[in-house]
């Protein structure tokens, strides 16, 4: 459903992204690793186009793009048949946990407000937050924004949801209430791109994974293959040092 | 027996003093103040949102009414105006020469707050599916405001008393009633403590609405939990 090819992404003189290509399927739930600064975020980006691409081609549901010269109608158009969480929630500050998901509902979708206050609702049940309607952003906690985050991704029934990081701002106690609600989504077959650090997320949720470093795909492929046979020693050596990091924190 | 004619004067020229004040300072100050607003929130968009052309007429805008004095600019509207026969009551005139004269200070706060929004909040509109002016209209805009609302509020009570100076193009506010007073009786020190002494009253009423509009934005603002 998703397909870009070759995507090219250069700041001023730095290229950050060198000739990328991606591929997700309905269902997929893909896990783009890498170290720092490899241009995973930039990837996300310029798939969403917060960025706009220097190069590269996008297929959306059959529909092809060149992702350089995207008209804002259409940048609209797919915006609205996806959704982003951001690393460190960008929850609306002047809307309440339930008006944070129902904004995009009745603003950008002209839902009728009742039957979007009874979606958002849902959305906030369904991520464990019935008891937060009405609370604003800085009256809950990390993992609790980042939930009203999911939640209102997921109240717009995206066709593909795109996370970046989206545990690495939480405390590590906190991080295992959203990764089980994106387990949860994983599981009703909610198609994700997830950019991720948690390789235990990676390992045990993610179908497709995608190793970058220096703004190119090193690795890619099943998962389960990927993390038991690499086939790269680049790929070997970043989940070794992963590996030793991890026995040296517990 | 001084002492009490003195008194009788004071509490003879409050009403005739505060009178003014309810009909022409606070409506004067009313009017000027919201126009200003507009006018600011307009310039201040047209900057943040780069629109080319615009965006220069608000900075040349903000450059003339910041660069000049008030009373100077009074005195155009008022006297220098009529000479090119575009004559304007004394009231009219004054609003209009406030309200343009307020909303370019404003207009630079509310610029400052409407960048002060972190850019993720556009984004995060973006990605809900919004477009740009969906987006700043209702999440960045009310945040700015908020943002705003205590440097908007000292513009304001700062406007209440710079009112006095329409006194200049006769307007006939508290201070140029005051005036009067005092070429009748003869007691400067005592009356124009008398309306310093009112103006302190409007400014302690606004400053006591600040604080209790601060509170109720600080719902939202509140950090942690
Ligand atoms: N707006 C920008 N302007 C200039 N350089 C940028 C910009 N955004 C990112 N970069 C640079 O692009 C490179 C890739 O950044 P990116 O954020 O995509 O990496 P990342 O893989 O997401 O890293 P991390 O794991 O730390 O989040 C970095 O060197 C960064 O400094
Ligand atoms: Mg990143």
């Amino acid at each position: 459903m998703l397909e870009i090819k070759n995507i090219k992404k250069s700041f001023g003189a730095l290229p950050v992204l060198k000739g990328v290509d991606l591929q997700v399927n309905q269902g997929d739930v893909v896990a783009i690793i890498g170290p720092s600064g490899s241009g995973k975020t930039t990837l996300l980006r310029c798939i969403n186009y917060l960025e706009t691409a220097d190069d590269g081609t996008m297929v959306f549901d059959d529909e092809s793009f060149q992702m350089q010269k995207v008209s804002k109608r259409d940048v609209a158009r797919l915006r609205k048949k996806t959704a982003f969480v951001f690393q460190n929630y960008n929850l609306f500050q002047n809307k309440t946990a339930l008006q944070n998901v129902t904004e995009g509902l009745i603003v950008a979708r002209k839902i009728p407000k009742a039957k979007a206050v009874q979606i958002g609702k849902q959305a906030l049940d369904k991520v464990g937050l019935s008891d937060r309607y009405d609370y604003y952003p800085s009256q809950l906690s990390g993992g609790q924004q980042q939930r009203v985050a999911i939640a209102r991704a997921i109240a717009t029934n995206p066709e593909i949801i795109f996370f970046d990081e989206p545990t690495s701002a939480l405390d590590p106690e906190l991080t295992g209430e959203v990764l089980s609600v994106m387990r949860e989504l994983a599981k009703e077959g909610m198609t994700m791109l997830v950019v991720t650090h948690e390789m235990n997320f990676a390992k045990t949720v993610s179908n497709k994974v995608i190793f970058m470093e220096n703004g190119c795909v090193v690795e890619s492929g099943d998962s389960r293959e990927f993390f038991e046979h690499p086939k790269e020693e680049r790929t070997k050596a970043f989940l070794q040092t992963i590996h030793d990091t991890m026995s040296l924190a517990s | 027996m001084v002492g009490s004619r003195l008194w009788e004067l004071f509490l003879d020229s409050f009403g005739k003093i505060l009178l003014p004040g309810l009909t022409v300072t606070i409506p004067l100050t009313i009017l000027a103040f919201s126009l200003a607003l507009v006018i600011a929130v307009i310039a201040a968009l047209v900057q943040f949102a780069n629109i080319k052309g615009f965006q220069q007429i608000a900075r040349f805008y903000i450059w003339i009414f910041r660069g000049t004095p008030l009373l100077v600019q009074l005195f155009v509207v008022f006297y220098g105006l009529s000479r090119v026969g575009l004559v304007l009551e004394p009231f009219p005139a004054a609003v209009l020469v406030f309200s343009l004269n307020e909303g370019a200070y404003c207009a630079e706060t509310i610029r400052a707050a409407l960048e002060a929004v972190p850019s993720g909040q556009l984004e995060a509109g973006y990605c809900a599916g919004m477009s740009y002016l969906q987006t700043i209209r209702r999440i960045i805009l009310p945040q700015a405001m908020r943002t705003a609302f205590p440097p908007l509020s000292n513009s304001l009570i700062a406007m209440v008393k710079d009112t006095s100076l329409a006194a200049n193009i006769t307007v006939t506010e508290m201070f140029m009633v005051t005036q009067r007073i005092v070429a009748r009786t003869y007691e400067p020190l005592l009356l124009y403590l008398e309306v310093g002494l009112i103006y302190l009253m409007f400014s302690t009423v606004l400053t006591k609405l600040q604080r209790i509009g601060e509170k109720k934005l600080q719902t939202y603002a509140h950090k942690g939990g």
